[in-house]
C-alpha cells in the first residue's frame, strides 16, 4: 500500500498535471488492480496519462498500439522462424532425432515476446498501455478480456505461462467504435475532457516555463474559446503547446499585436481545411480580443 | 475512558453499516436509471469501502463514479443521479430506459404516429395474392435467391398496392426473410476463400521438421473477410407511408441478422432505432419505434438529419467497411445545398452510399426533385425499392467491397 498512497504529488513531480477525477481514477487502478478505460476526444491527453503514471511509479511503460487486423502473433508471442530454420539446418548433420530438434526450437530461446506477454513477465509491475483499443477488431477484444482476467498465456508448445508481474493496465479509446459491454464492465472508467483554463495553463507552464505569464494566459483563453466553435476536430493539448511554441518563436508578446501573423499560425491548431476556412481573420481577431 | 472509546467505535461501525446500506440503495437507484451494474460490482464496492477509513463524501462520489460508470453517457449522467440520491436535489429518473432516445421527453405521452405505417386496415381486392409456404422459407435460407424465385408473382408487386392485412403480414415476413437470407449468402462467401495471401510459417516449419528443415509443403493463411458494416437510414415521413412498414421489416431483418449494423429513422429529426429494432418482441419493438418517431408527419429534413448523424454518430459508428443505405423518396423540405454538403461529409466516413428510392420503380418517374438532384453526384448505387424484388437486388451491393 505504501507506494500506492497518493499518486497525485508523484504525477506532479513527473511533470503531469492531473485533475482530481483522473488522479482518483489512477489511484483506484493501483489499489484495486483493475484496468482503467480512458475515453475522450483525441488530444485530451489520454496516452500522456499512462506515460505519466509509468514515470510516477518509476516503472516500465509497455505500449501496444492497436490497429485493425491486430492479432495474437503481433500482441502476445510469435516464434522466431528465421532462427528456427537456422537451428534446424545447423543440426542437420548431428544425427539428432526430429523430436529433439523440435523440443529445442520450440523453447523460450526461440520465442519472440510481444507486448502482452512482455507485460506479464516482468520483475516489477509495468504500466501496460493499450492505445486506441477501439481500432482493433472485436476478436482481439475477446482475446484481451481473457488475458486481463487470468493474467496468463497459453502457448501450445510450451504450456501455460503464468504472470510474474501484474501490469497496471490503461486502455484508451477515441470512441470510433462501440466497445463491448464485457470489456467495459471489467474496467474502471473515466471520461477525459479537455482541461479547464487553470489546468491547461498549468500544463503550459510546466512545459514552457519561459513563456510570459500574460501571453500564456491569453493563449489558453484563446484555445478554450476556439474549442467552443463548431469544428471538425478540436485542438488538443499538444496543439496548444505547438501553437505556444510557434507564437513565442515569432516573438509575439500579445495575441492582439499582429492578428495576421496569429491567423497564419492557426495551422498549428486546426488540422483540416474546412476548420481553417471556418476560422477566418475576423474570428481570430474576436477571440484574441476576448482572450486578452 | 475505555467506555468512551467503545461508544465511539460503536458509532463508526453503525455509520459504516448505514453507509453500506445507502450505497447498495444507490446502486439500485442507478440500475433503475438504466445503468448496467452487476451484483459483482456492488459487492466489490461495499468491500472496498469497508476496508479503510471513510473518505469525505466528495471523494466517495468521485470513486463511485469511476467504479460504476461504463460509458460516456453514464459518466455524464452520474453527477445528477448522485445528487438526486444523496443530496435529494436534482431530478429523479429522467430516463427510464438506457436505450431510449433522448428525444423521448415523456414516454407516457404516446403519439400513435406509427399507426399509419402499421395497421392499414382497408382491405383491398385488386391486390395479387401471396402464397405463404413454409418450405419456401427453408429453401430460401439455404440459397438466398430462392425466396425471390419461389414468390415470383408477389415480389414484383409494388408494395403500395398491397393493402390486405394478411398479404401485408406475408410481405413483411418475406422482407424479413429476404434480409436474413442475404446475410446467409454473404457469410458463406468467406468460407469459400481457399488460397491464403500469406504463408503460415508456423505450420510450414512444423511440417518441415521431419524433412530436415526443407519446407516442401507450404501452408497458407488468410485473414477472413469481414462482413460489411451496414447503416440504414429509413425515411418515415408522410410521403413514405405506404412503404415504410415493409422497409421497417426489411431493416429489422438486416439489423437483426447483421452483427455490425445500425438503423436510424428520420423525418424532421434523426433517431437511432438500432436497439428498438433488435427487440425480439415485434409488437414491443413497434411500440418503441412509435415512441421514437414523435413529431412525425412534419415533412422531411434529410440534410439536417444527416448533419446530426455526421456530428454525433459518424465517428463512432462508421469504419472503412461501412455501407450506408438511405431509403427515401427524396421529397425533402430542407435545403438541397445542405443535403449535398452533408452527403459529401458522410461519404468521407463510409465506403459506399446506396440510395433506394421506391418511386424509381414507377413508370415515368425521373428523380428531378431538388433534393435528388443535389444528392445524385454522391450516390454510388441508386436503385428502385418499390417491390421485394428490388430489395433482393440490393444483395450484390452489399457483397462486394
Amino acid at each position: 500500500m505504501n507506494k500506492q498512497n497518493d499518486i497525485g504529488p508523484k504525477l506532479l513531480a513527473a511533470g503531469y498535471v492531473a485533475d482530481d477525477a483522473l488522479a482518483t481514477a489512477l489511484q483506484l487502478t493501483l489499489t484495486l488492480q483493475r484496468p482503467l478505460l480512458l475515453e475522450g476526444e483525441a488530444g485530451v491527453g489520454k496516452t500522456e496519462t499512462a506515460k505519466a503514471l509509468a514515470a510516477a511509479l518509476d516503472t516500465r511503460l509497455i505500449r501496444l498500439q492497436c490497429y485493425e487486423g491486430l492479432d495474437a502473433t503481433a500482441t502476445i508471442y510469435e516464434w522466431n522462424y528465421q532462427k528456427q530454420l537456422l537451428a534446424i539446418r545447423a543440426r542437420e548433420h548431428d544425427n539428432i532425432s526430429a523430436e529433439a530438434i523440435e523440443k529445442q526450437i520450440f523453447s523460450e530461446d526461440f520465442l519472440l515476446r510481444r507486448p502482452l506477454l512482455e507485460a506479464i513477465s516482468q520483475d516489477r509491475s509495468p504500466v501496460l498501455l493499450i492505445d486506441e483499443i477501439d481500432r482493433a477488431d472485436e476478436e482481439f477484444e475477446a482475446y484481451l478480456l481473457e488475458i486481463l482476467s487470468d493474467f496468463q498465456v497459453t502457448i501450445p508448445e510450451l504450456g501455460t505461462i503464468a504472470a510474474t508481474s501484474r501490469p497496471y493496465v490503461i486502455l484508451t479509446s477515441n470512441g470510433t467504435r462501440e466497445l463491448s459491454d464485457a470489456l467495459r464492465r471489467r474496467c474502471l472508467y473515466s471520461y477525459v475532457e479537455f482541461p479547464d483554463h487553470a489546468r491547461e495553463l498549468a500544463i503550459l507552464k510546466a512545459r514552457m516555463p519561459d513563456l510570459e505569464e500574460k501571453l500564456a494566459d491569453s493563449i489558453i483563453g484563446f484555445v478554450q474559446q476556439l474549442r467552443k466553435e463548431d469544428l471538425e476536430k478540436k485542438p488538443g493539448i499538444a496543439e496548444t503547446l505547438d501553437w505556444a511554441a510557434a507564437l513565442s518563436g515569432l516573438g509575439l508578446n500579445a495575441l492582439g499585436d499582429d492578428i495576421d501573423k496569429v491567423t497564419q499560425t492557426m495551422i498549428c491548431l486546426l488540422k483540416t481545411e474546412s476548420d481553417l476556412k471556418s476560422v477566418p481573420r475576423e474570428l481570430v481577431s474576436r477571440l484574441a480580443g476576448k482572450a486578452a | 475512558m475505555a467506555g468512551g472509546a467503545t461508544v465511539t467505535g460503536g458509532v463508526t461501525v453503525t455509520a459504516r453499516a448505514t453507509l453500506t446500506d445507502r450505497i447498495v440503495g444507490f446502486i439500485d437507484h442507478l440500475r433503475a436509471n438504466g445503468f448496467t451494474v452487476g451484483t459483482e460490482e456492488s459487492g466489490r464496492i461495499a468491500a472496498f469501502l469497508a476496508e479503510r477509513p471513510l473518505p469525505p463524501l466528495s471523494k466517495i462520489r468521485q470513486e463511485l463514479k469511476i467504479l460504476l460508470t461504463g460509458n460516456k453517457e453514464e459518466w455524464l449522467r452520474f453527477d445528477e443521479l448522485f445528487e438526486a440520491y444523496w443530496l435529494a436535489t436534482g431530478r429523479v429518473r429522467t430516463h427510464l430506459q438506457r436505450t431510449t432516445s433522448p428525444h423521448v421527453k415523456n414516454p407516457l405521452r404516446h403519439a400513435p404516429v406509427w399507426q399509419d405505417h402499421l395497421a392499414d386496415t382497408h382491405a383491398g381486392t385488386e391486390a395479387p395474392q401471396i402464397e405463404s409456404d413454409g418450405a419456401g422459407e427453408r429453401a430460401g435460407e439455404a440459397t438466398g435467391r430462392l425466396i425471390a424465385a419461389r414468390h415470383s408473382v408477389d415480389r414484383k408487386t409494388d408494395l403500395k398496392h398491397i393493402v390486405d392485412p394478411e398479404e401485408m403480414r406475408a410481405a413483411e415476413a418475406l422482407a424479413l426473410r429476404l434480409a436474413q437470407a442475404m446475410r446467409y449468402r454473404l457469410s458463406r462467401r468467406h468460407r469459400a476463400a481457399r488460397r491464403g495471401r500469406r504463408i503460415d510459417l508456423r505450420r510450414t516449419i512444423r511440417r518441415a521438421l521431419p524433412r530436415g528443415g526443407e519446407p516442401i509443403e507450404l501452408f497458407r493463411r488468410t485473414t477472413p473477410d469481414r462482413p460489411v458494416h451496414i447503416i440504414i437510414f429509413l425515411d418515415v415521413s408522410g410521403s413514405m407511408k405506404h412503404y415504410s412498414r415493409f422497409f421497417l421489416q426489411f431493416v429489422k431483418g438486416l439489423v437483426c441478422s447483421w452483427m455490425q449494423s445500425d438503423a436510424f429513422v428520420f423525418h424532421t429529426r434523426l433517431i437511432r432505432v438500432t436497439d428498438a429494432v433488435r427487440d425480439r418482441n415485434s409488437a414491443r419493438a413497434m411500440t418503441r419505434l412509435a415512441l421514437m418517431a414523435e413529431g412525425f408527419g412534419g415533412g422531411t429534413k434529410l440534410g439536417e438529419s444527416l448533419a446530426k448523424f455526421n456530428r454525433s454518430y459518424a465517428r463512432r459508428l462508421t469504419n472503412s467497411r461501412t455501407v450506408a443505405i438511405i431509403l427515401s423518396d427524396g421529397y425533402d423540405t430542407g435545403s438541397p445545398e445542405e443535403l449535398a454538403t452533408e452527403l459529401a461529409r458522410l461519404k468521407r466516413h463510409i465506403r459506399r452510399l446506396v440510395w433506394l428510392n421506391p418511386l424509381l420503380g414507377w413508370r415515368d418517374y425521373a428523380p428531378v426533385t431538388a433534393a435528388m438532384q443535389a444528392a445524385q453526384p454522391h450516390i454510388d448505387h441508386f436503385a428502385a425499392a418499390n417491390s421485394l424484388e428490388s430489395l433482393a437486388a440490393l444483395e450484390p451491393q452489399l457483397a462486394q467491397l
